[in-house]
């Protein structure tokens, strides 16, 4: 596409222990080593289009946080170019810190616990240019305005706030580098349903308000749809399932999608219904082992002798609706 | 009428810190029968989890009980020494913690664990133990249960460790399980295959549940009654959807309309103004009261609880006014 802001093309992170020489050693001997790799994201090819809000959904250890990691220039890829307007990402290096900036999910670790807010949210545009010492401290007031933070809170250190002010300290961070894209790395996960509502409506405003790109990590499906104009379903390092959000929930193509949105429990408000859990059986296979084949199929219901033999491609289904299964495969053909 | 299993009195939990009292639960009354399924939500600080630690007596100083009283069967649990609760515990009445990872042992083996819980209360050989222990993994979904009784915690997912606490708490069959958010580190794929066991096991054996959780759609999906906390203090309660369709405290309105399925996709949610306040130094009155849209002057004096056929609120004006 064109209009391509962010693009990752075949992408793939793998993490391989690091085999040292007592390791060799042993190895020659005869003595089981573990060299295995984690494939944490395999092949993904995306693309995030200026000013759109992409949701990376997933559950934990798909690959999420890495493919976030991987938009945001923190780790480089093993294989595969991820650009941001046609240029290098990793080439552009500070550049591109400017560029992109995350917002990370633990708000008690992202924050440096012996500097004082102001100076955390001041430190980046000073270092970049983009306010100077004496102008920092009204810089960093607009900012916090904006997040929707007292000013007059500039002296305290993290400690003395709460998650969701935290949280509010981090994104101001995030945003007074002015960046294009943002990442949003499970901004909401470890909040209160109550400071989940103010932190995602300061995240709405401020997206209308600086026309910035997003993509928005979580594992909470109703976050997603909320705040998402495209969703990617990610499952074992692969995108099983893109597209427009309101499309996907409500017709799922790929059957871990429909699985996943299934098993999500809902808001039950008539007397005497009787909910049942509908579960995807098994687990996860662990990404140090991946099945061959599709890789949801140990626990897929649809489950044919081509799932077992090869890798299910994203095949577009509708639109702009993509999912890698064959059964969609199957339907055109016929 | 069945009689109740479990009877809550104006149970008050308070912590004496150096910096003052934290009355962490402050006058909870509930009752439970035997097969009920009780969903406590609330957010962080509520004082859910001091209520589900009181009724095990397992409150450690700083904090004490320090008036109400817990009735197992009829039993006041505060009578009784630390040795016959220890012999109530894990039988009569047990206990799911939200973390797996921390509440099993990681140098024994999920048999030995097992085992321990068995034989603290039956007097059985190894052999019948490690049979129990068998068909207790299998019971909650376990595959080749009897091989992964000699691994190690670590060797399980986190799914599946939450199996084994689950199993382990089903042991002895106990009148009452208090299941503390035993569902939130999972994933949802999981936690489906979670809810689905604790139900039916509560079912097939007549086990009361206390399922203490954050999450008003899993709680929504289980629970039959419902108890809203905020502060320490229950501020609604009543039959589950009830509650949830018309819910007559604004803070009960204020979580449901901050849930992102109540609102347009892209649209602002509605959000409750401020944070929870510090239970060192509450208010006066209603706890809820400075972050409340419709509070008045009023709402500086005690609240009592307002009965209103099955529900219950405390509230001066709740919404859709006073009866």
């Amino acid at each position: 596409m064109s209009d391509a802001f962010l693009s990752l093309d075949t992408i793939s992170k793998r993490f391989s222990p690091k085999i040292t020489l007592g390791d060799r050693i042993a190895l020659k001997l005869g003595a089981s080593v573990d060299t295995r790799s984690v494939h944490a994201v395999e092949q993904v090819s995306l693309t995030v289009r200026k000013g759109e809000t992409l949701g990376l959904v997933g559950e934990s250890g798909c690959g999420k946080s890495t493919l976030g990691r991987i938009a945001a220039g923190i780790l480089e890829p093993t294989e595969g170019n991820a650009t941001l307007e046609n240029k290098p990402l990793m080439e552009e290096g500070r550049k591109a810190t400017l560029r992109v900036q995350t917002v990370f999910q633990d708000p008690f670790a992202s924050l440096d616990p012996r500097m004082r807010i102001g100076d955390i949210i001041a430190e980046g545009p000073i270092v970049h240019g983009l306010t100077t010492k004496n102008e920092a401290p009204s810089y960093v007031k607009g900012w916090m305005e904006r997040v929707g933070l007292d000013p007059s809170f500039v002296d305290r250190y993290p400690h003395q706030f709460s998650g969701g002010q935290r949280q509010r300290v981090a994104i101001a961070r995030a945003l007074a580098m002015q960046p294009d894209l943002l990442i949003c790395d499970e901004p909401v996960a470890s909040l209160d349903v109550s400071i989940q509502a103010q932190i995602i409506n300061v995240f709405l405003k401020l997206r209308e308000e600086l026309k910035i790109t997003c993509v928005f990590i979580s594992h909470d499906l109703g976050v997603i749809r909320h705040v998402s104009n495209r969703v990617a379903v990610m499952y074992l390092g692969r995108i099983v399932e893109i597209g427009e959000t309101e499309t996907v929930y409500q017709n799922p193509k790929h059957p871990y999608t429909q699985a996943l949105l299934d098993s999500v429990p809902k808001l039950v408000l008539e007397d005497d219904t009787l909910v049942e859990f509908t579960a995807i059986s098994g687990e996860i296979p662990s990404p140090l082992d991946p099945p061959k084949g599709c890789s949801f199929n140990p626990r897929c219901d649809h489950v044919m002798e081509r799932c077992l033999r090869e890798v299910p491609g994203l095949i577009p289904v509708d639109g702009e609706q993509e999912a890698a299964c064959f059964l969609n495969q199957k339907e055109e053909t016929e | 009428m069945t009689e109740p299993i479990l009877e809550v009195t104006d149970l008050c939990t308070h912590f004496f810190t150096q910096d003052g009292v934290v009355k962490a639960v402050d006058g909870v009354s509930f009752s439970l029968k035997p097969g009920q399924i009780l969903g406590l939500v609330g957010e962080s600080g509520s004082g859910k989890t001091v209520t589900g630690f009181s009724l095990l007596g397992l409150v450690d100083p700083p904090g004490r009980i320090v008036s109400g009283s817990v009735k197992l069967a009829g039993e006041d649990m505060a009578k009784l020494s630390q040795k016959q609760l220890r012999q109530l515990r894990g039988r009569r009445i047990s206990m799911v913690f939200q973390d797996p990872m921390m509440t099993l042992n990681p140098v024994l083996t999920v048999g030995e664990q097992i085992d321990l819980a068995i034989r603290a209360h039956n007097k059985m050989n190894k052999t019948q133990a490690r049979e129990l222990a068998t068909a207790a993994l299998t019971r909650v979904g376990i595959p080749d249960a009897e091989t992964r009784l000699d691994s190690y915690p670590h060797e399980f997912s986190g799914g599946m460790r939450q199996r084994v606490a689950v199993a382990i708490a089903m042991i002895h069959s106990p009148d009452i399980i208090v299941a503390d958010e035993p569902t939130t580190a999972l994933d949802v794929s999981i936690q489906a295959q979670i809810l689905h066991e604790m139900r039916n096991l509560a079912r097939e054996s007549g086990t009361a549940l206390i399922w203490i959780s954050h999450d008003l759609a899993t709680v929504s999906s289980l629970a039959e009654r419902l108890m809203v906390m905020y502060a320490g203090k229950i501020v609604e309660e009543g039959p589950t959807a009830a509650v949830l369709r018309n819910p007559r405290h604004p803070y009960t309105q204020g979580l449901l309309n901050s849930l992102p399925a109540m609102a347009e996709p892209g649209h602002p949610l509605q959000q409750i103004s401020g944070s929870t306040p510090s239970l060192l130094a509450l208010p006066p009155g209603c706890p809820f009261a400075q972050r409340c849209p419709n509070a008045q002057s009023a709402c500086e004096e005690e609240v009592p609880l307002v009965q209103e056929g099955e529900s219950a609120y405390r509230c001066h004006f709740p919404i859709g006014g006073t009866a």
